[in-house]
């Protein structure tokens, strides 16, 4: 809501979160992304623009290695998490999730209650000792997505029982009480109405005084509004990466200019 | 005339007035397709319809009523004399319709109809004749008998004449109604649906008319057997012992603790190994595993019971006697709860795991994307996630399962025995209803004491309790989705 009023970023400032660099995804033979470099800048929103099909949600997903789940991906290249391979054995992809955070195009609260959904990742990292600093996560991740005031009095109420816009913001509360460094959206605010929209808006400007977000995001308006860096991906391949001021006002790219400008989408 | 040709000669007409009536629609509408209310096609088929639905409707009852009527009015030729000793109305009934189907099979040899008409049972060797047709007459021929054979016979041939005139009365009929009435503004199309909503009802009320047919003389038998048998006996008393010759106690109780007691045991082995296989199906298989592991359990569905039982019988029973129940000092039979309950539950594992891995597969994938994004592991996933959701359904497969179980008979008579007794001991002897029932009705005796009507009181008792079940599973199912949808 008060988007205008986004401070100018220094990027020199923040250091990179995530850097990838020749990152190549394949499912089965069809090779979906093709060398993609881009470096995830701490507390600052990055959105991803493109056409559909081009690779946006794959990109995320490789990010938090969501494609492993898939059983015909590959992936390839180097993630860079704080300077470490995320895809290096070492790694556990479980516990890397657990730091990236990841909410849905379409909004998935499980079927439970409000208070349970919340709770449901502290619970499997055992993030709080006792019932106290449980409750405490729950309400602390609730405000964060402000949805406490509306939901307070009914936390033992179903989470499916809530409307569109409050269970895409109860998804959001049960990705941040994990306490993630990094959280990925894709797409939130799709299924969503514009009230709905606003509000989501308004929580990742705020989240992003704590994480580095990346959203992907068919519109535009919504890409200006709350990022402060833009990828635009076409056909597998990033095109183009800066500053969102510079992307919208003064692509580089023929294809990107075609693309804002509603050419090809 | 055959049923056989009769129907095709029908279908023939009804072919005949769907072209007619195709044809009828366009010619009324000059041509032009689109001033007709419906496609020609349904013009056509509502001509169809008409032709042959009443005309096999018809043949149905008629099929149906002929052989009571026939039935009734050569009964009364048949006296008191003409039965012999030990031996029924019904009996020589059944005969006097077995020497008319003989002597129809004569007459197609090409004996001569007026030679059979003035045949006589006294003069002519009846009984020789129909023997060189393969038709067996225990005794002697009675004239009585013959002559009702005789006019049964006829009896039987007009009313089938009769039967094919009224048939294609009503086709050709059906046929020359629906064509002459169709205008451009007809509207056959629902015409055609209404016939299909009526073929439908149709099929659905013979299968509910049948099964309150078979609960209503399960009700009725059973009614029988208690005007005979005292209630309170049958409901409280702790011993099963029938006696042929009168005398038995019939106490339900031991059956429903065998049958209980064996698909516990059954349900215990199935339950747990069907739901681990299913989720590892659902979950954790690649698909190549899981493209061949699926079929392979569903292979174990397709054993016919008795193979089950003999494999009881032959190996587990005997296995389970010497490795567990003798060195435990449990007894040495080697017909047991145990056995029966083992090999129950292996077969029924595939039940419970083919249609839980359904339903695991119909919870959404965004569920678990959502889990596995808050970095749960795949097994912490199914626990809180995957089986909460798919809680009802797969509540739904293992009472199915344990109807099955409690309706099993065969692995019963083969690992469990026959002995009904009271025990909680699991290596010992027991039975279940199922296989009373079959006890009580196989043996030389009249239909009428309690010892075989209580086969009917049992089959009551066994459809109470499934259908407990399935109310109790449609209880839980609707529950747990008001909570979670
Ligand atoms: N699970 C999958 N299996 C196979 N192909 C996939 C899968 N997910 C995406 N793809 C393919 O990868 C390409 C990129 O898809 P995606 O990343 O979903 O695009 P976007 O999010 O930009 O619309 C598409 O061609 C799509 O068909
Ligand atoms: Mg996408």
């Amino acid at each position: 809501m008060n988007a205008m009023q986004t401070p100018v970023i220094d990027a020199a400032a923040l250091k990179p979160r995530i850097a990838a660099s020749g990152v190549q995804v394949y499912y089965g033979t069809n090779h979906a992304l093709k060398d993609v470099s881009v470096d995830i800048l701490d507390r600052t929103t990055t959105a991803f623009i493109g056409p559909s099909g081009c690779g946006k949600s794959t990109f995320l997903r490789c990010l938090n290695r969501m494609n492993d789940t898939v059983a015909s991906a590959r992936v390839e290249g180097k993630i860079l998490l704080d300077g470490q391979d995320i895809y290096d054995k070492r790694v556990d992809p479980v516990q890397l999730r657990a730091r990236i955070g990841m909410v849905f195009q379409k909004p998935n609260p499980f079927p439970k209650s409000i208070y349970d959904n919340v709770a449901y990742g502290p619970r499997i990292h055992g993030l709080a000792r006792t019932r106290a600093d449980l409750d405490e996560i729950v309400e602390t991740s609730l405000r964060r997505a402000a949805l406490w005031n509306e939901v307070k009095d009914r936390l033992q109420a179903p989470g499916t029982g809530l409307s569109g816009g409050q269970q895409q913001r109860l998804c959001i509360a049960r990705a941040v009480a994990t306490g993630p460094e990094v959280l990925l959206m894709d797409e939130p605010c799709s299924a969503l109405d514009p009230i709905a929209t606003a509000q989501v808006e308004a929580l990742i400007d705020e989240l992003r005084e704590r994480y580095s977000v990346v959203i992907v995001t068919h519109s535009m308006q919504q890409a200006a509004r709350v990022s402060q860096k833009t990828a635009f991906f076409h056909l597998g391949n990033l095109v183009e990466y800066g500053d969102t001021q510079q992307i919208f006002t003064n692509p580089q790219d023929p294809r990107t200019e075609s693309y804002i400008t509603g050419r090809i989408g | 005339m055959s049923i056989a040709l009769l129907s095709l000669i029908v279908l023939g007409l009804a072919a005949l007035g769907y072209l007619l009536g195709r044809q009828r629609a366009l010619a009324a509408a000059g041509g032009d397709m689109r001033r007709l209310h419906s496609l020609p096609s349904y013009y056509g088929a509502s001509v169809f319809l008409f032709t042959a639905v009443p005309a096999f409707l018809a043949m149905v009852l008629w099929l149906l009523v002929q052989p009571v009527v026939v039935d009734r009015s050569t009964a009364a030729m048949i006296t008191a004399a003409d039965v012999p000793q030990g031996s029924s109305h019904a009996l020589v009934m059944a005969d006097v319709r077995r020497i008319a189907a003989g002597l129809d099979i004569l007459v197609a040899r090409g004996m001569d109809e007026d030679l059979l008409a003035t045949m006589r049972a006294d003069l002519s060797d009846i009984r020789g004749r129909l023997g060189g047709v393969g038709v067996a007459v225990a005794e002697t021929v009675s004239p009585n008998v013959f002559e009702a054979a005789k006019s049964y016979r006829s009896l039987a041939n007009t009313g089938r004449l009769a039967m094919a005139a009224a048939v294609l009365a009503l086709a050709v009929g059906g046929l020359l109604y629906a064509a002459f009435r169709i205008t451009p503004d007809l509207r056959a199309r629902n015409i055609v649906e209404s016939f299909i909503r009526v073929l439908l009802i149709g099929a659905s009320t013979i299968a509910i008319l049948t099964t309150l047919g078979i609960v209503l003389s399960l009700v009725f038998e059973s009614w029988h057997f208690f005007r005979l048998y005292p209630a309170k006996d049958f409901f409280f008393s702790l011993t099963w012992n029938p006696k042929f010759g009168g005398g038995s106690s019939l106490g339900v109780w031991p059956l429903v603790w065998g049958t209980l007691y064996v698909s516990f045991v059954a349900l215990v082995v199935a339950v747990p190994l069907g739901i681990l296989a299913a989720i590892y199906l659902s979950e954790y298989a690649s698909p190549t595993v899981r493209g061949l592991a699926k079929p392979a359990l569903e292979i174990l569905a397709g054993i016919p019971s008795i193979v089950y039982g003999l494999f009881a019988l032959i190996t587990v029973g005997p296995l389970l006697r010497d490795w567990l129940a003798m060195p435990l000092g449990l007894g040495d039979s080697s017909s047991s709860v145990a056995t029966a309950g083992l090999v129950m539950g292996i077969m029924l594992i595939p039940y419970v795991s083919s249609l839980s891995d359904d339903i695991i597969n119909a919870v959404p994938q965004a569920m678990r994307d959502g889990s596995f994004g808050l970095g749960a592991t795949p097994s912490e996933t199914v626990r809180q996630v995957v089986l909460p959701a798919a809680l009802p359904g797969i509540v739904g497969a293992i009472l199915l399962a344990a109807s099955r179980a409690i309706g099993e008979t065969m692995i019963v008579v083969m690992g469990a025995g026959a002995a009904a007794k009271l025990s909680m001991n699991p290596f010992e002897a027991m039975t279940t209803v199922t296989v009373k029932i079959v006890s009580q009705l196989t043996g030389d005796t009249e239909f009428a004491s309690p010892e075989t009507l209580v086969a009917f009181a049992l089959g009551l008792t066994l459809f109470v309790f499934t259908l407990g079940l399935n109310v109790l599973a449609l209880f839980i199912v609707r529950k747990y989705r008001e909570q979670y949808e």
